[in-house]
């Protein structure tokens, strides 16, 4: 499958997907999205690109060691954790502080975003891991 | 006492951190530790109260009623004192003895381990701590008896009796368990003041009957008593410490601790009894035809566990005191041979009672010191042994019930061991030196202090017993018995039944061992009518019994555990569907109160597709169609999500669906061309429990939209999301912050099965 078209493509809609996983990812708590489906949708950008390439690419992006995501995802989760465990509180108890931006209220962060963010990279990193183990060859 | 047990244990680990110059003296550092503790032991004696005790709780899971209660009470002090005292003792001998080999320090370890976890089950006044402790005993006896671990022997023997203690620890446990859920608590101030209530409920029996296979296993009572001379393996401070003073004492312990609470019943009363003076006569019988000197000695325990069980079980006030009493005087002389035993088995290198002889001339003290103990252990006059066998028989004669036949088997049983006692001491030191590799002698002062302290205390003790009976004996007596009862120990008390019994064991007892020394084949003769009466042996029943155990669990394993996935999801999808229908017809609830309407046509022209594709996928026989027929109907899904406005849902479905198509369409280059290789009757099979599991769900989904339990938890999510989570969009706060931890835990099984994945499918070799 080594489509020109394809490849062209794959090199600009995977930005414009990862771009709307994080937007995604972004108003997930208030609006529909959330790191689950940023997450899904940004591993499916980088598979789409992957698959574009064919072989040589699946060996680079497993060459990459996408378990670093999960790695990476669990520890945003564990870092989430950690207000809550300084101030004694019951765990996971949300702490949130306003970053003041001019001509707007200003923009709300907290632990649970910072949960999102955990589930997001750690859904990348599954997702690759699962359709890149799947696909390369055997005899590679 | 918590912070004593925690001081002890960061001696016992700092064992390793000792620096260079002091590790090869780090039994004697350890020793003075002990001495410490000992001390402190020491001072507390004058300040236990007859009636009251010292008494400490740490809280730790009290909605269990599960706390760190420490209790020092009479009883605890005798146990502290011995297991302090005698381990100081024993490890200045294991100073001496150890030297030679290495991985001391990892023994030196598990030798004060140990000693911190008994002092731990003494002092405790919560069973479930105690049981902490006591199993923390069996697993440190099981290392201190393979430490010789290139031994098969060695190892076997500490297998034994790691299952043997490790299944008596179970059975404790769930006899704490039962008991304790009469008064919903384990504390032994509890148990105490409901102790008629316990006596009075029918849980009494079994919980008794479960605790008392804990005390018997761990005190080697018959039928149980092999493993002790297995455990002689050990090496022999092991041997002192643990399986004669105080490890295999934990069961007499906990028999005394639970009197108050459990005893002076006509089950505790006819039990205990009977397997004490049953584990008596065979270990004085054992003892006589043994020829390994650790193994005589290791018989000669089985049977002073024996008489203590037994005196427990007579449970009254002179039998209570006479085991008290044997308890110390035992531990005394017992340590001591043990540790004579070991420095034998160190000079001559053999331990073989045939190949010994004549040490006198080159061990004199040793020969002093382990003369007093066997006097001791014969009950002689003068020794503390005497006042004893003279309590004993007192307790004897007073036992209800059984009261001759107990007699009559405690007079023979003594009889035995005045023979063994005489017959050890002359066979080992008189006589003619037999020849070994090096000439044995004494050298080393660390090996004579242990034993030469407690003889030269058991026979002071023995001069004035009234010391030893007005500070320890008595505060014990009142914890055990609970009223305040007068000790008098005198060494005379009349010719009264009690004399004459004494005076007739020890005429018997000496006309035994002569006649053992005169006939050399008498004793020769005994031991092969012996084999020929016991060919059974308990241990070949025991390692029998666990190998069957073994090929019947692996061939039961075989036909439930058989490794094929396909049969693991069908064996669970089909009785999940006929518990589900079972539950279902069991409810006689077949009605639905749903209104079934085909509007709004999108919704059910959806439902029509979904149902369409569905079947398709089944019948279809080409893959591709087949993926995306099975596509089209989670699209399909995704839409009805939508229509009910479950936008996060019908995205994720969307999402989802789309990766799993890719997945099979990246797999589907690799699959061989279809073939029908099933049997049309595994088909049929598939199908029905396809449609079974299909409709069951359907029929609870259909149910489930009716049923409320509870008030639904939704509008609590619905109402706090934006006020004090700050989010409008409630699915995803309950993702990631009411339910967080769920979410975490997905997470983490998803980057697992991920990983799985990976390293199933890894083409090569390649360090994760």
């Amino acid at each position: 499958m080594n489509s020109t078209i394809l490849q062209i493509a794959a090199r600009y809609i995977r930005w414009i997907l990862i771009a709307f996983a994080i937007i995604a990812l972004y108003r997930g708590h208030n609006e529909p999205g959330g790191g689950f489906i940023g997450g899904l949708m940004a591993g499916l950008a980088i598979v789409y690109r992957g698959f574009a390439f064919n072989a040589f690419q699946v060996k680079r992006e497993m060459k990459n060691r996408p378990e670093k995501y999960i790695a990476l995802g669990l520890s945003f989760i564990l870092l989430s954790f950690l207000p809550s465990v300084l101030k004694a509180e019951t765990l996971m108890t949300g702490a949130w502080i306003t970053l003041p931006l001019p001509f707007t209220e200003g923009i709300k962060l907290g632990t649970p975003f910072l949960f999102d963010i955990g589930v997001f990279f750690g859904v990348i990193g599954v997702t690759l891991l699962f359709v890149f183990s799947l696909t390369q060859k055997p005899q590679e | 006492m918590l912070q004593l047990i925690i001081v002890l244990l960061v001696f016992t680990f700092g064992v390793f951190f000792i620096p260079g110059k002091l590790k090869k003296h780090t039994a004697i550092l350890l020793a003075l530790v002990q001495t410490g503790a000992f001390i402190f032991f020491i001072n507390q004696v004058d300040l236990v109260p007859q009636k009251s005790a010292v008494y400490s709780i740490n809280e730790w899971i009290p909605q269990l009623g599960l706390n760190f209660e420490f209790i020092l009470d009479g009883l605890s002090m005798v146990f502290a004192l011995l297991v302090t005292g005698i381990g100081a003792l024993v490890f200045i001998f294991a100073h001496a003895y150890m030297k030679s080999y290495s991985g001391r320090t990892k023994f030196f370890f598990f030798l004060m381990f140990f000693s911190v976890a008994m002092l731990g089950l003494v002092l405790s006044a919560n069973l479930i701590q105690l049981f902490i402790f006591w199993e923390l005993t069996s697993v440190l006896s099981f290392f201190l008896i393979s430490f010789f671990h290139e031994k098969e022997s060695a190892r076997k023997a500490a297998l034994q009796s790691f299952y043997i203690t490790g299944l008596g620890g179970l059975s404790l446990l769930a006899g704490v368990i039962t008991l304790g859920s009469i008064v919903d608590s384990y504390s032994i101030n509890d148990w105490l003041s409901n102790a008629e209530a316990i006596k009075e409920s029918s849980l009494y029996f079994p919980g008794l009957l479960l605790i008392l296979v804990g005390v018997f296993t761990k005190s080697a009572q018959f039928p149980f008593h092999f493993w002790l001379p297995g455990a002689m393996q050990a090496p022999a401070p092991v041997s002192a410490y643990l399986h004669s003073a105080t490890m295999v004492k934990a069961g007499v312990f906990l028999l005394a601790r639970l009197f108050p609470v459990l005893g002076s019943t006509p089950e505790w009363n006819f039990i205990i009894p009977l397997a004490g003076v049953l584990t008596m006569i065979t270990g004085s019988y054992f003892a006589l035809t043994s020829t390994d000197i650790k193994g005589i000695l290791a018989y000669t325990t089985i049977n002073a566990l024996g008489v203590l069980v037994l005196l427990l079980g007579i449970g009254t006030s002179e039998s209570i005191k006479a085991a008290l009493l044997f308890l110390f005087i035992h531990a005394f002389y017992k340590a001591t041979l043990f540790m004579v035993a070991g420095l034998i088995e160190k000079k001559t290198g053999t331990r073989e009672i045939s190949e010994l002889g004549g040490l006198i001339k080159y061990m004199p003290f040793t020969y002093v010191i382990a003369m007093l103990s066997l006097l001791s252990m014969a009950g002689l006059p003068t020794l503390l042994g005497l006042l004893d066998k003279e309590l004993i028989y007192e307790a004897q004669v007073q036992s209800p019930g059984m009261g001759s036949l107990i007699l009559i088997l405690g007079v023979t049983s003594n009889i035995f061991m005045i023979a063994i006692s005489l017959y050890f001491g002359r066979k080992v030191f008189l006589g003619k030196p037999k020849v070994w590799d090096k000439t044995p002698d004494e050298k080393g002062w660390a090996f004579l202090i242990g034993p030469g302290v407690l003889a030269l205390l058991s026979l002071l003790l023995g001069l004035s017993p009234s010391n030893l009976g007005n500070s320890v004996i008595q505060p014990a007596m009142t914890a055990v018995y609970l009223e305040d009862v007068e000790i008098k120990l005198k060494l005379w008390h009349g010719f009264n039944q009690i004399f004459f019994l004494s005076l007739f064991t020890i005429v018997a007892g000496l006309a035994l061992y002569i006649s053992m020394i005169r006939k050399k084949n008498l004793l020769i003769k005994w031991r092969s009518i012996n084999e020929f009466i016991f060919r059974i042996k308990f241990e070949q029943v025991f390692a029998w019994l666990l190998e069957k155990f073994v090929v019947v669990a692996t061939a039961k394993t075989k036909t439930v555990q058989h490794g094929y996935h396909r049969y693991y999801i069908l064996t669970i999808i089909a009785f999940t569907s006929i518990l589900l229908w079972v539950q279902y017809f069991y409810t006689e609830n077949f009605g639905f109160d749903t209104e079934f309407t085909l509007r709004p046509f999108y919704v059910s022209g959806l439902a029509i597709i979904i149902i369409a594709v569905s079947i398709a996928s089944a019948v279809l026989r080409s893959r591709i169609v087949t993926i995306i027929a099975m596509g089209v109907s989670g699209y399909g899904i995704a839409l009805i999500f939508l229509y009910y406005s479950a936008i996060d849902l019908a995205i994720t479905q969307i999402l989802v669906e789309t990766l799993t198509l890719v997945m099979f369409m990246a797999i589907l280059q690799r699959l061989p061309k279809f073939a029908v290789l099933s049997k049309r009757r595994t088909r049929i099979r598939d199908f029905l429990i396809a449609l079974g599991f299909g409709s069951v769900m359907t029929v609870l989904t259909l149910k489930a939209v009716n049923v409320n339990l509870n008030r639904p938890i939704s509008d609590f999510f619905l109402q706090n999301s934006y006020t004090r989570a700050f989010g409008e969009n409630v699915v995803n706060v309950i993702l990631v912050d009411f339910r967080g931890l769920d979410t975490m835990g997905e997470v983490t099984v998803l980057a697992l099965a991920a990983i799985g994945v990976y390293l199933l499918l890894k083409p090569e070799k390649r360090k994760l």
